[in-house]
């Protein structure tokens, strides 16, 4: 009987995000269901799902990270300036998630040690990382000669110029990038020690405390990989802008959070799953895309994936209350 | 019994915060197999103890002495590698992880950080088999009964292999019926070679698991002995310090014949009447009061005043004032063109503080820093100044010790003396028959007709609770 509840609650944003697909497939046809556009969905999708592995984590352990747009432009940034320094895109891409789990840490550790609540903290972090990015890129966006791999994460389409391993990709690279650290972050959150840890703590921190759990190492190591998904992210949105652009990404971290949120996942914590975020992602993507498919003006997007938002947490919340 | 022998013996433990002496020499035994229980008041100490035997706080004099050897836990973690295992008072379990997951929690097995299900599930399996509980291990901690976790979080100390398993107020949240199942548990422990610890208010609890007892009072230990020598008239003088002349004060009052409140179809409510009403847990009964509650501003309009058993949750508003709590439903008398005089509101709650008996430094207090009892007498205290004529009681002494009760039963009596209707919604058998006229049990959702409490005998109210009812 839970069982199946339970299959519903991971099923309920499957069957929306069906229905949205069929629906603009309906109404949008070929503009929405070609090849090209889906493609170019994919990729839209791919830099919010990155950033929702790491926020999932953060979010069951009942944590909040608001400064997920500001830490993307600060690692986009970073990367742009190793790039223009001559670096390899392999030390550039390093650099990005470097800034990421950098700032990660510095969350983490003021949340743990400095037992301030998440929200203040990554507030605060909103507004460092942000004033940061502006200020290590001088106010301006930071262009570089070349990114050599980089600028291929992104492409929808492959070119013809470029190397067959992106020709046989199907998809951009930077949606494999999302495939598999959803996986990832899937496997990490449901058969790792750690993993458990993390609903633990967000299910009941004193109790994990009082068992042995050490929470605060288990805090930290959560912002950690959190804020590293965001400096991946910010690669993506490297690779997608060809740029370091310090103004990038303002307000992504509602996007992600919402992804989050509508995946299933309860900001009180204990409750999410990865999966339910990636599929949070693409009905925040499929919206997005099909909306502009069919000619809606950005307000009204805006209007409708707030509205959405509202009524997915509305839903999830009626869905509880008949189950007690 | 010779102090080598024993599980454990405490001497002496004193242990003060700032100019609070919380423990003023404690002497304690207990011997291998040996359930005792510890009795006392809510701040005599008890808690206190615990905490410095599960190593959260170290005591400033005093010994320990475990299977003979010294004890001195740093932290829980130490302790608890000595053998020493607390079942707190406050259920803490993860509502959103498993049974086995909870059971195992802080020790999950792991292989090169991968979860070893296999390995936690067979340890969990054998804690709950050594309770004799019948749990599924891959249940959800939060869709378990109360019964069920409590349960759970014993098998999760059992699972650390203690020599002595302290059970703070295991009962509290439990129905009388589980209670028993709990006692089986504890009886299989003993047979083990597990001693235990058991605190509760509760005597006759006491009396049905554990062979001796303690008494604490302001933080000393002024009495122990054999249960089965003592009389419960012994045992209350020594927790409350003073002679308890009656638990279950009777204030003659008369039940009018003008009817206030159709409690169920065929069971009506008259001013002056207190009708308990009694069930287990889950019953049904705190919805029926909530049911009767409902819509709460029209409720509260007509004059019907519901006390919550949840008084934490949503009974009171713990970080604010006695003051505000207290007038929180009915501020107009303090109110002068929106503008709220706090001098007024301070004035009248004072004189509520004296009518109540609340012990507190004043109307300022946060009420979160009273005890139990005292929240629950503003908890009261602010029906009576809204004005309701009629009250819902849920629990209205959960969790509050024995003194306070019976100010607690005592000025309901008068309540109804003064011509209001009560409703007294209860686990406790012997407080309903003490203080009630009238008494209906709840089962499964479905009340039986109210009888005068003389009609009932114990039996039958248990009975009728578990739903076979001749």
């Amino acid at each position: 009987m839970n069982k199946m509840k339970r299959l519903l609650t991971t099923l309920g944003p499957l069957l929306a995000l069906i229905l949205l697909i069929i629906g603009f497939r309906l109404a949008a046809g070929e503009g929405f269901w070609s090849e090209i556009n889906l493609r170019l969905l994919l990729s839209q999708t791919a830099i919010v799902a990155v950033g929702a592995c790491g926020a999932t984590l953060v979010i069951v352990a009942g944590g909040i990270d608001l400064s997920i747009g500001s830490v993307l432009a600060l690692s986009a940034v970073g990367g742009a300036l190793a790039l223009r320094g001559g670096a390899d895109p392999l030390l550039a891409a390093m650099a990005c998630v470097g800034t990421g789990a950098l700032c990660g840490v510095a969350n983490g550790l003021v949340i743990a040690w400095g037992r301030l609540p998440p929200f203040v903290v990554t507030l605060g972090m909103l507004g460092i990382a942000r004033g940061a990015a502006k200020g290590l890129a001088d106010n301006q966006a930071v262009n570089y000669p070349s990114a050599g791999w980089i600028d291929r994460l992104m492409q929808p389409l492959p070119l013809p110029s470029d190397p067959t391993w992106v020709h046989t990709l199907v998809v951009a690279p930077g949606v494999w990038i999302a495939a598999f650290l959803t996986l990832a972050t899937w496997l990490l959150m449901r058969q790792t020690v750690f993993g458990r840890q993390v609903y633990a703590v967000g299910s009941n921190e004193a109790a994990a405390r009082l068992c042995g759990v050490p929470v605060r190492r288990t805090t930290v190591l959560i912002y950690l990989l959190g804020g590293a998904a965001v400096g991946l992210a910010g690669l993506l949105e490297l690779a997608k802008l060809h740029q370091g652009d310090p103004t990038t990404a303002g307000g992504r971290e509602l996007d992600v959070i919402a992804a989050v949120v509508i995946g299933g996942a309860s900001l009180s914590g204990g409750t999410g799953t990865v999966i339910g975020s990636l599929i949070g992602a693409l009905i925040m993507g499929v919206l997005r895309n099909g909306s502009q498919q069919l000619g809606w003006p950005t307000w009204a997007q805006e209007i409708i994936i707030g509205v959405v938002i509202v009524v997915a947490v509305g839903i999830d919340r009626l869905r509880h209350r008949t189950r007690t | 019994m010779s102090s080598t022998k024993a599980r454990l013996v405490l001497s002496g433990i004193s242990k003060a915060f700032g100019a609070t002496q919380a423990l003023a020499g404690v002497d304690l035994t207990v011997a291998p197999g040996e359930v005792l229980a510890l009795l006392g008041e809510n701040g005599a100490g008890k808690s206190t103890l615990m905490k410095v035997l599960s190593g959260v706080h170290q005591s400033d004099a005093g010994t320990m002495l475990v299977d003979g050897q010294p004890f001195a836990p740093a932290d829980p973690l130490a302790a608890r590698a000595r053998g020493i295992a607390i079942v707190h008072q406050e259920l803490s379990l993860c509502a959103h992880l498993s049974v086995a997951e909870n059971i195992c929690l802080g020790a999950w097995p792991g292989r090169w950080g991968a979860l070893d299900r296999r390995r936690m599930e067979a340890t969990a399996r054998t804690a709950l088999d050594r309770l004799g509980a019948d749990i599924p291990l891959h249940a959800l901690c939060g869709d378990l009964s109360p019964a069920a976790r409590q349960l759970t979080e014993i098998a999760r100390s059992i699972a650390t292999e203690p020599r002595l398993l302290v059970l703070d107020e295991p009962t509290s949240s439990l129905g009388s019926h589980d209670v028993e199942r709990l006692f089986t548990a504890v009886r299989r422990l003993q047979a083990d070679g597990v001693s235990v610890i058991i605190i509760s208010h509760v005597i006759e609890e006491c009396r049905a698991v554990a062979s001796r007892f303690v008494v604490l009072r302001d933080g000393a230990s002024v009495a122990a002995g054999e249960l089965a020598a003592t009389t419960d008239d012994d045992l209350i003088r020594a927790m409350v310090g003073r002679p308890v002349t009656e638990l279950y004060p009777h204030t003659p009052h008369q039940i009018g014949s003008e009817a206030v409140l159709e409690v169920a179809p065929g069971l009506t409510l008259h001013k002056g009447e207190i009708l308990g009403i009694y069930g287990l847990i889950g019953a049904g009964r705190t919805e029926l009061l909530q049911q009767l509650f409902t819509p709460p501003r029209a409720r509260l309009a007509a004059g019907m005043g519901l006390v919550s058993e949840d008084r934490k949750g949503e009974g009171l508003l713990l970080g604010r004032s006695i003051a505000d709590n207290l007038t929180l439903t009915r501020l107009a008398p303090y109110t002068t063109g929106g503008w709220l005089s706090a001098a007024r509101q301070s004035a009248a709650t004072r004189e509520w503080i004296t009518t109540l008996g609340v012990r507190c430094s004043g109307p300022g207090q946060a009420i979160g820093e009273l005890s139990g009892g005292n929240q629950q007498k503003v908890a009261i205290g602010r029906l009576l100044h809204h004005g309701a004529q009629v009250l819902l009681l849920d629990e209205p002494t959960r969790g509050i010790d024995v003194g306070a009760k019976a100010q607690i039963y005592s000025l309901i009596g008068k309540l109804a003396a003064d011509g209001a209707a009560i409703v007294m919604v209860s686990s406790y058998l012997p407080e309903l028959l003490g203080t009630c006229d009238s008494l209906a049990v709840m089962c499964r959702g479905q009340l039986t007709p109210a009888r005068p409490v003389a009609g009932w005998t114990r039996e039958q109210v248990l009975a009728s609770a578990i739903g076979n009812a001749a």
